[in-house]
């Protein structure tokens, strides 16, 4: 009916779009690194989302939703001037280290008591990582996205997502093991 | 397959991303290279743990709120006094009165009619909604098994209904589990069927009234939605797999759900 399209079209915008916020405000935490600028991040991308749901034709809500928010988060980081998108460089210190094979975790008491202090180092481990190859893992490994949904959110091919995601991998086991090696 | 083209593949491996073919050359060459077999084993370890690990946030009540408020929120309300001022303007330049009655019954019977779709709507909706519920981490299922006769009497005890748990998985579709669920505010069996990579949840619930409408086989947000109603329950099956394979899984339910000795 057209006479409550307009209600009907915000309705269902909110019914398609904000079981996402989770995910949506997770890349924004780890692409702004900073919880303010995530939210604001996070209530553009709603906001441009509605604008352009109508031209929306699918395939999945999520990659389209995360496509959107980290163009918010590029043209962010483009007002202030930096180009940690783009211009970070992505070799990495750490990735060339020789470190000692990494421990499978057991999954026992301790380590259960330990799962918090690990879930934050994690979180640092990610953090530290250059924009691009954080992006990836991110979207890989906690918004559960396929390679091609990653491709289309990063605008780079499905190879280029295969490489990122080796190169992010490699670095990021560097980085784990050295700080296991730290941790008391 | 040399060990560089190992190293990228052995992620898509991980990841579930390779194609037969490549699996069984990146498995050839993983047997002998002790090296990149030591990759792909800390790989996956190192996959498991961030899996296992809390990484993803939870966007703040406050968020959620900012954002629930930028968003217009035009209710059946509102629409329904925009159609009462259209049709009272109207009413206005006609100067009849049988124009006032004319308009007054045509604004009452858009106002029913946007009430009506509404709550067509809103089951559909909310269908989808908790099928996207579903997808979130950790809570696909309550009891996971591809065993029927395991999902079944978990339910016993937990709803005023007894589902029928069918398993299709010698019919392409592998039975994963259940839960329990909520759908139009009344608890709901789900029971969980997997396609390949796409999830299927069938929710059912006690019937409530004679009056809901019958079959809808419709597309929201992407997703297809099928239901139908039967011997006293409520069918809401909510899936992205492609109309067709739904079409298929709803006839094969329906098939097995109306066999002689099926689980009722």
């Amino acid at each position: 009916m057209a006479v409550d399209s307009e209600g009907d079209k915000a309705r269902r915008f909110r019914d398609a779009a904000l079981p996402y916020l989770d995910d949506v405000f997770t890349l924004a935490r780890y692409l702004m690194r900073n919880t303010a600028d995530a939210e604001d991040a996070a209530q553009e991308c709603y906001l441009r989302a509605l604008r352009h749901f109508d031209s929306y034709r699918g395939p999945a809500m999520k990659p389209w939703l995360l496509t959107i928010l980290r163009n918010v988060c590029n043209a962010e980081f483009a007002r202030r001037g930096k180009h940690e998108t783009l211009a970070e460089c992505p070799e990495d210190e750490a990735a060339t280290e020789q470190a000692p094979f990494w421990q499978e975790p057991q999954a026992s008491p301790e380590t259960a008591m330990l799962q918090q202090h690990d879930d934050d180092t994690i979180r640092h481990l990610v953090d530290a990582l250059p924009a691009r190859f954080r992006e990836v893992i991110v979207l890989r490994e906690i918004n559960d996205l396929s390679y091609q949904e990653i491709a289309q959110v990063a605008g780079v091919p499905v190879g280029t997502v295969m490489s990122r995601l080796a190169r992010a991998r490699s670095m990021l086991r560097s980085a784990w093991n050295v700080a296991e090696g730290a941790t008391p | 397959m040399n060990c560089a083209e190992c190293e990228i593949l052995l992620h898509a491996l991980i990841d579930h991303e390779l194609d037969a073919g490549h699996v069984r050359d990146v498995e050839a060459h993983v047997t002998s290279c002790s090296a990149c077999a030591e990759k792909l084993r800390a790989f996956r370890a190192m996959r498991t743990a961030m899996a296992q690990a809390k990484l993803k946030d939870a966007a703040s009540g406050a968020l959620r709120a900012r954002i629930e408020a930028a968003l217009p929120t035009p209710s059946a309300q509102l629409i329904a006094l925009r159609q009462s001022f259209r049709a009272s303007r109207r009413n206005f330049f006609g100067g009849f009165a049988a124009g006032a009655l004319l308009s007054g019954a045509l604004a009452a019977s858009l106002v029913l009619s946007v009430f009506h779709t509404n709550q067509d709507q809103i089951t559909g909706d909310e269908a989808v909604s908790a099928h996207l519920r579903s997808l979130q981490a950790g809570h696909l299922t309550d009891v996971e098994t591809s065993e029927q006769h395991t999902v079944k009497p978990w339910f016993n005890g937990k709803l005023d209904v007894a589902p029928p748990v069918i398993d299709l998985t010698a019919q392409g579709f592998t039975l994963v589990g259940g839960r329990l669920d909520e759908l139009g505010g009344e608890t709901a069996a789900a029971i969980v069927y997997r396609r390949r990579q796409h999830i299927i949840n069938v929710f059912v619930s006690r019937r409530q009234g004679a009056e809901r409408r019958g079959e809808i086989s419709e597309s929201r947000h992407g997703f297809n939605v099928r239901h139908w109603a039967e011997a006293g329950l409520d069918f809401w099956v909510v899936s992205d797999i492609n109309a067709g394979e739904l079409d298929e899984f709803c006839q094969k339910f329906k098939a097995a759900l109306r066999l002689p000795g099926a689980p009722s």
